[in-house]
């Protein structure tokens, strides 16, 4: 295999350790004396506390502590502070953490979890966005309007159960319909589901008798937790110090903050003594923070000709109980509404509402696999109305450079790609005109569906990211850098732009596979597919650091101008004699003359990178810049569909994606694979079903199903590389993106297939078989 | 059988090793080689049965251990993925690209490994049904597929 730089296959870096058990996680890092924490969840989705009578559970030997609402006045939230840790006097969602036990192991943290008994008072829930919005709604947050907002750009309408408004106006909505030939209407219904990321969230705390607090935890965010608790609690943010090793999967539900923060508290309650919080599985599902849901209404017209002329949307977001993520969920929606169309006249409100739900955060594709699969169920219904194929229809739609998005962005080839090429690759892909809908025999149906995705980032407009160079006295790097490793092989990315760069062995090149914000330089949390153009950016930025010292190192002993030289190989040479280099290793702690003079010291790189050009979308019309680039893909699904038994079996999925540039191809078609496979999952079983309490009925994984071995379709996965000029090497992000579309073209081919119009996920059998016969025996 | 009561010094027999442990006759396998054992390479992933995040092998046989007692593996070869050294399956896995988080990978590679053991010439059936029993949330279960096929056709 190439040792050096990009555009080859490079093995990650930790593979050795994720093969022999030799990975460790916050959950593996197991010490004597470690004190067990266990939270008392509620059991109602909506309900006054009466009491919580903790007397028999205190007298338990060997429970050290038990926190209640009571002990804590905190309310926080990372855009709107409406969260208490422990839910105070009225508990909001099935499964709100109400209390806190600390003991000696788990075994007495679980009896004591059964002693403690809490009396309630049910109140009326809100048990679905479009009931949330209901004249005369219950009223979830009473206090919403003295809730503090924590960004400039969310909007709460107190009184009311909408904790953020954001809107697009664009064009003439009146004037885009006039001139429509054809319009059509649907609503969508599509209800909360989970990461089911296989290492559970997890945290450990520890206060140190000098006041410093040391958190373990399985997290995306070590930067973002450290600031947290340090704004929380009153900390200094030096004490509090915030270590994350390797993360058992992300997919967004590791980048809010609960644990730690009961973590903190659990351990303040003990004298700072080492404690550990683990969530059950169950505690995973419904405590900790889930995907929202969503209900959508639309309406899209188009002339006869097949051009979009305009949109109106009307989307709530399921935000659950508390709005932590939603709100920026709520902007990514409407940053992107359209899909990867032109449209000249759009008209959106996405309402991000409070139910009786668990509450959300970000999930692969932050909001974008939810609202595609409305837009692109929307294009494929416009299409078929118009008599054309859907597959033309996207394309004659396709944004293109000069056009503008919905908020008013203008496309270049650059920043969007080429959605129409990817188009055109994946029709022959899935061999697309052979024709979407076959009777194959046995009440058999094969059928093919179609979507298409884009997705910016909606990162903070100052979001930033940082590397730190440091050499071993052989010449080899240690890359030292803020983002943490939970799958897509960031680091190793990382190190083959460093060595790319420095044309040198990735093997000589060494990442540091933990974060601790004590060491690392600040890297705002792994997220959004941002970390190849962010982290990126920052290493390359180092490598030219270490490049100009180095060289005036080299310039000084070779006795000749440091433009003459160039770096290769960990080697320094002359350009025009080769010939006449020094290593790096007589270099890169400081270089000794033979009697033994030495000059300058150790050589230390360092890079660094601020999001810029990106601003607060205007609060009337939305105008403005969200993220840096897009990027854009077709997808496709190919099912075979029994007419009888209104089961189906996939055949093949397909995903053309343009990647810019493809750093490392095996792993990126790895990473979009993996995406289409949690897509199939969305599309066809995973969800919450709730009870008419509010409470969530799949809480393990035995009744919350998610895609097995063996369930899966062929994969066809190619790429299109239009470069993104100002990403490093010309890279797209794609590692959430393989999800986004899937759902969609799942539910377009079905809908094909049983000739019906299915506008709900996920789509299991009876829910298919309702549509179709109206639920009619 | 054994019968326990309170709690007791037992050995197990892990990756071809005596150990010494206490285990109260409720006490889980998962934890039992997690806490006393330092063998994290199990992982706890649902303490349900539904998962594999946890599977080790019972005298070469795949097992969740969040579902059998500690008291049930005396006597027998308990081998988790700590005791897998060089075999072809964890080449395959890197090669392959059938990781990424790593949460699934020992649970998965145990359960790889029996399967080329006990059947090195299974159906694709055979394949599936084995590899069911365990999830991974990251790939898309082909880089795994192609993993153990590349074992069992000599490949790797
Ligand atoms: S932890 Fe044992 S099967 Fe999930
Ligand atoms: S690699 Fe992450 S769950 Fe399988």
């Amino acid at each position: 295999m190439p040792k050096t730089g990009i555009g080859v296959t490079v093995i990650r870096k930790e593979a050795c350790n994720k093969v022999t058990g030799d990975a460790k996680y916050t959950n593996d890092f197991i010490s004597v004396g470690i004190l067990t924490a266990k939270m008392v969840t509620s059991t109602c989705a909506h309900a006054a506390i009466k009491k919580i009578d903790i007397a028999q559970a205190s007298s338990l030997p060997g429970v050290r502590a038990i926190i209640t609402g009571d002990n804590c006045s905190v309310i926080y939230g990372p855009l709107l502070e409406d969260r208490p840790p422990l839910a105070h006097k009225k508990v909001r969602y099935y499964g709100e953490p109400i209390a806190l036990v600390v003991a000696d192991n788990e075994f007495i943290a679980s009896q004591a979890v059964f002693l403690i008994k809490v009396e309630y008072e049910p109140l009326p829930v809100v048990n679905s966005p479009s009931e949330a919005i209901r004249q005369g709604a219950v009223i979830l947050h009473e206090n919403l309007g003295s809730y503090k907002t924590v960004v400039e750009d969310v909007y709460p309408k107190p009184g009311t159960n909408i904790c953020d408004q954001k809107q697009i106006r664009k064009g003439d909505i009146q004037k885009g319909f006039f001139e429509s030939d054809i319009i059509e209407e649907a609503r969508f219904i599509l209800p909360q589901s989970d990461h089911i990321a296989m290492e559970t969230r997890t945290a450990q705390a520890k206060i140190n008798a000098d006041g410093t607090v040391f958190i373990r935890s399985a997290s995306q965010a070590p930067h973002g937790i450290k600031k947290e608790i340090s704004k929380v609690f009153g900390l200094e943010e030096g004490k509090v110090i915030v270590e994350v090793p390797f993360v058992g999967g992300g997919f967004g539900g590791k980048a809010s903050i609960q644990l730690e923060l009961l973590a903190y508290m659990a351990s303040k309650a003990v004298g700072g003594r080492e404690i550990k919080i683990i969530n059950s599985r169950e505690n995973d599902i419904v405590t900790s923070p889930c995907r929202m849901g969503l209900e959508a209404i639309i309406k899209l017209g188009a002339s006869k000709d097949g051009k979009l002329k305009a949109i109106q949307m009307t989307y709530l977001v399921d935000t659950g109980a508390y709005s932590d993520t939603g709100p920026r969920l709520a902007r990514a929606i409407a940053v992107d509404c359209t899909g990867p169309y032109n449209i000249d006249n759009v008209w959106c409100d996405v309402l991000c509402v409070y139910t009786n739900h668990p509450y959300v955060t970000a999930f692969r594709g932050f909001g974008h696999a939810s609202y595609t699969f409305c837009i692109e169920r929307m294009i494929d219904k416009l299409a078929r109305r118009l008599q054309m194929d859907p597959a033309e229809f996207r394309k004659i739609n396709s944004l293109l450079p000069n056009h503008t998005t919905p908020t008013q962005v203008k496309v270049t080839e650059s920043n969007f790609g080429n959605l129409v090429a990817c188009i055109d690759k994946l029709k022959t892909l899935i061999n697309w005109e052979e024709g979407d809908r076959l009777e194959i025999g046995n009440d058999k149906i094969k059928a093919k569906g179609m979507a298409c995705l884009w997705k910016t980032s909606n990162s903070p407009p100052d979001e930033v990211s940082g590397v730190f160079l440091t050499f071993n006295e052989d010449g080899s790097i240690n890359l030292n850098c803020g983002c943490v490793e939970y799958g897509p092989a960031m680091k190793t990315t990382a190190a083959q732009i460093l060595s790319e760069k420095l044309k040198m062995d990735i093997n000589r090149i060494y990442v540091n596979m933990d974060v601790n914000t004590k060491y690392s330089p600040k890297h705002w949390k792994t997220v959004a597919s941002m970390t190849t153009f962010m982290l990126g950016r920052a290493v390359l930025r180092a490598a030219e650091d270490v490049i100009r010292q180095l060289k005036s190192l080299a310039a000084v002993v070779l006795r000749c101008p440091p433009e003459n030289l160039e770096v290769e190989d960990e080697k320094i040479y002359v350009k025009s004699d080769p010939a006449i280099f020094l290593n790096f290793k007589d270099l890169v702690h400081g270089y000794k003359y033979n009697n033994g003079n030495s000059v300058e010291g150790q050589i230390l790189g360092r890079g660094s990178f601020i999001m810029s050009d990106i601003n607060v979308l205007d609060k009337e019309t939305g105008k403005g810049k969200a993220g840096p680039y897009w990027t854009v893909g077709a997808q496709a699904v190919e099912i075979e569909f029994d007419k009888k038994e209104y089961t189906y079996r996939f055949i093949k999925a397909a995903t053309v994606m343009d990647a810019g540039n493809l750093l490392n191809p095996s792993m990126a078609e790895s990473l979009v694979k993996g995406g289409m496979c949690m897509g199939l999952g969305l599309g066809s079983r995973e969800c919450f079903n709730y009870g008419p309490e509010g409470e969530v009925l799949d809480t393990s994984l035995r009744s919350y199903k998610v895609m097995h071995f063996g369930e899966t379709p062929q994969y066809l996965v190619e790429f299109v590389e239009t470069p993104q000029l100002d990403s490093p090497y010309e890279a797209r992000g794609i590692a959430e993106h393989g999800i986004i579309g899937i759902p969609a073209a799942l539910g377009n081919a079905l809908s094909v297939a049983v000739q019906a119009e299915l506008d709900e996920l996920p789509l299991v059998p009876e829910t298919i078989w309702r549509i179709k016969t109206g639920g009619v025996l | 059988m054994y019968s326990l009561k309170g709690k007791n010094i037992v050995q197990l027999n892990v990756n071809k090793e005596i150990h010494d442990v206490v285990i109260r006759p409720s006490d889980v396998l998962l934890n039992t080689l997690r806490d006393q054992l330092g063998l994290t390479g199990a992982k706890p992933g649902c303490e349900n049965g539904d998962c594999g995040a946890c599977t080790v092998l019972i005298d070469g046989w795949p097992v969740k251990s969040c579902l059998m007692l500690t008291v049930e593996a005396l006597g027998k070869k308990i081998t988790t993925v700590e005791g897998l050294k060089n075999v072809p399956i964890q080449k395959a896995f890197i090669e392959k690209f059938a990781f990424q988080c790593g949460y699934c990978t020992s649970g998965f590679l145990l359960v790889c490994h029996a399967l080329a053991t006990i059947h090195p010439y299974p159906p694709d059936i055979v394949i599936d049904e084995w590899l069911q029993s365990n999830i991974c949330r990251c790939t898309s279960y082909e880089e795994i597929g192609n993993a153990v096929r590349a074992i069992l056709s000599g490949e790797i």
